[in-house]
């Protein structure tokens, strides 16, 4: 911070006091510039995230009833957990977690991997696997819905199973294909990304490090093993987190696939129940309160994460 | 550094398999069946899917039903579309999210812009914490917020005041972007100190400074985060649907959303078409910047 007025220092004349009026003026002022420059931010961050936040937490210990708000201690909290579509919506959302990181981490860094083995068609291939993530989520979905998933026979996905002789879903309808559903079309929607920034991490690999893992005698998949993921480590363990906490969110998926599907209850989500709360049910408290819980179990994931991490090295 | 980057690459540095392996045996053979069965196989998952968006929009309700599903429409018949673009009001719909986005470009282009400035070249007393503050907010997952940011809209705090079905609702929280401020930050912060203490020596004040000396050398990461902003409100759907609820007001994913109940299926797919193509022309334009934006403004240590 003190680098700040840096460059007038070497103009400054030697005298100490006036070194200090000259220079405490020039921070002084430099700081109601600083602040003119942060005011228009700051006041947005503020009323959209600073301020939410606190209210979140305040809101989760209240009630307010017909205008009047009381302080009912964890009464929201007790309340949410014994509602028994909570843990459904908690068992949901862990198991399209661990599926979304299986296909949506996993894959895309093999998919990457190849990628950058190939000396032609690479920018194609980008522009493709990345083309779906400029589609808004509402229009996409409505084609795996309408589409992708019809349960009956003229259904994309199931013709295509019919032509390969295996047996037919009935997708979202399907209680235990509700989940791999919403994984699938979520992945298909998102994995571009994911697979653009693994691609530009591998180009920053020295290729010395191959060939010295070469020299040595190690193959391919010991190639991988010692010099891919050691050298891109970082921005795995960065996606991982980034990907968690966006599955967690888990929200449209669930709106727009599995609205009227007669699946509701084995698609639900935490933030799909959150919605409920907080714009059907007129529970704004035990929204809050479901908040503060999905914050509190990504704090633990993460912190859990870090010390994990840690001890690796 | 990314011209030197593309140059070795084409001139081949190194990569996992090594150049050799690829040319001398089997290695030819190996790599263009790999590679034209991978093409194949990825231009089916990523553009079949839009193919088939677009050719069932054009196809009769009947046809649609049929089993099995019919490769290419046997009358194509585009009533679909205008149906949609007449019964939806989707030019309506469109000029809302088009005014939503470039509003909310506009709005972060200045006031993130000034903020990036403040944090990485005047550096004010506290400025840290500051940025810590801002920062912090990108761990915090969207939803979490959802209904205290709603009750600020709905009662902007000291105003009192409603944002519901007004721009503002969309444009001042898009602001609050800690990614895009984080960006511009790091880009600013590389530019060295001697630049701008020429022009302070010369009079110049702060303002003229990011004016006409920050800004014009921001130019690529400029590009970048107003490609950012643009997405980002396009592609959002709860926000939009929560604080712009009339049928006036509304984006045109929200539009869609709430019509799909009473529509024909045909219909609203044809609209979900027409959503979707200004972000991919959009995307086909820029498709430079943003691949050049997610490497650079990526995670790179």
């Amino acid at each position: 911070m003190t680098s700040a007025t840096m460059h007038h220092e070497t103009t400054l004349p030697a005298d100490p006091a006036v070194l200090r009026r000259r220079s405490r003026s020039g921070k002084t002022r430099n700081n109601l510039t600083g602040y003119a420059f942060l005011i228009g931010a700051i006041i947005c961050f503020a009323l959209f995230s600073w301020w939410p936040m606190i209210r979140g937490i305040i809101m989760s210990f209240q009630r307010t009833r017909r205008g009047v708000t009381t302080w009912v201690g964890w009464d929201n909290y007790v309340r949410i957990v014994q509602d028994p579509s909570f843990w459904t919506a908690w068992k949901n959302t862990a198991y399209f977690t661990a599926l979304a990181l299986i296909l949506g981490y996993a894959v895309p860094f093999v998919v990457a991997i190849i990628f950058n083995e190939f000396r032609h068609a690479q920018g194609y291939l980008r522009v493709l696997v990345y083309l779906p993530v400029m589609l808004p989520p509402a229009s996409a979905l409505f084609l795996f819905k309408y589409y992708a998933y019809d349960p009956s026979d003229a259904g994309l996905f199931n013709a295509i199973l019919r032509f390969l002789h295996l047996p037919t879903s009935q997708w979202m309808q399907d209680p235990k294909m509700a989940v791999p559903a919403m994984v699938l079309a979520s992945t298909w929607m998102n994995m571009g990304g994911a697979i653009l920034i693994y691609l530009a991490a591998l180009q920053n690999i020295p290729g010395d490090l191959y060939e010295a893992a070469e020299l040595d005698g190690a193959g391919l998949f010991k190639r991988i093993r010692h010099v891919t993921i050691p050298q891109t480590k970082l921005i795995l363990s960065l996606m991982a987190m980034l990907q968690v906490v966006a599955t967690m969110q888990l929200f449209i998926e669930p709106l727009i696939l599995a609205n009227g599907a007669g699946s509701q209850d084995s698609a639900t989500s935490v933030a799909y129940l959150i919605y409920q709360h907080g714009f059907f049910q007129n529970d704004l408290n035990g929204a809050a309160a479901l908040g503060v819980i999905m914050l509190l179990v990504l704090g633990g994931f993460s912190f859990a994460y870090v010390r994990l991490s840690a001890k690796q090295d | 550094m990314a011209t030197k980057k593309n140059i070795d690459r084409y001139m081949g540095t190194r990569t996992l398999i090594s150049h050799t392996q690829l040319t001398r045996g089997k290695g030819p053979v190996v790599y263009w069946v790999l590679l034209i069965s991978i093409v194949l196989i990825f231009t089916i998952a990523f553009i079949g899917p839009l193919y088939w968006m677009v050719t069932s929009a054009l196809k009769t309700g009947q046809e649609v039903a049929q089993t099995p599903p019919s490769f290419w429409p046997a009358h194509p018949n585009p009533q679909n579309y205008s149906d949609a673009w007449n019964n939806l009001n989707l030019g309506k719909l469109l000029f809302n999210t088009i005014y939503y986005a470039g509003g909310a470009l506009l709005f972060q282009l200045v006031l993130d812009t000034a903020a990036a400035y403040a944090l990485s070249k005047l550096r004010p007393r506290f400025g840290n914490v500051v940025l810590g503050a801002m920062l912090a907010t990108l761990m915090i997952p969207a939803m979490v917020l959802i209904v205290p940011q709603y009750l600020t809209a709905i009662d902007v705090p000291f105003l009192h005041i409603s944002l519901l079905d007004s721009p503002f609702a969309i444009w001042l929280p898009a602001v609050a972007n800690a990614f895009n401020i984080f960006l511009l930050k790091r880009f600013f912060d590389s530019i060295p100190e001697d630049l701008l203490s020429a022009a302070v020596i010369d009079g110049a004040g702060p303002l003229r400074v990011l004016w006409s000396i920050i800004l014009p050398i921001s130019r690529p990461i400029l590009g970048v985060v107003s490609i950012f902003a643009v997405t980002a409100v396009w592609k959002d759907f709860l926000w939009p649907k929560l604080v712009e609820p009339s049928p006036e007001t509304r984006t045109i994913s929200v539009g869609i959303f709430a019509f799909a109940g009473g529509t024909p299926q045909n219909v609203v797919i044809a609209a979900a078409v027409i959503a979707a193509i200004p972000t991919v022309i959009f995307f086909l334009i820029f498709q430079r910047s943003i691949m050049a934006g997610l490497t650079t403004g990526g995670l790179k240590e």
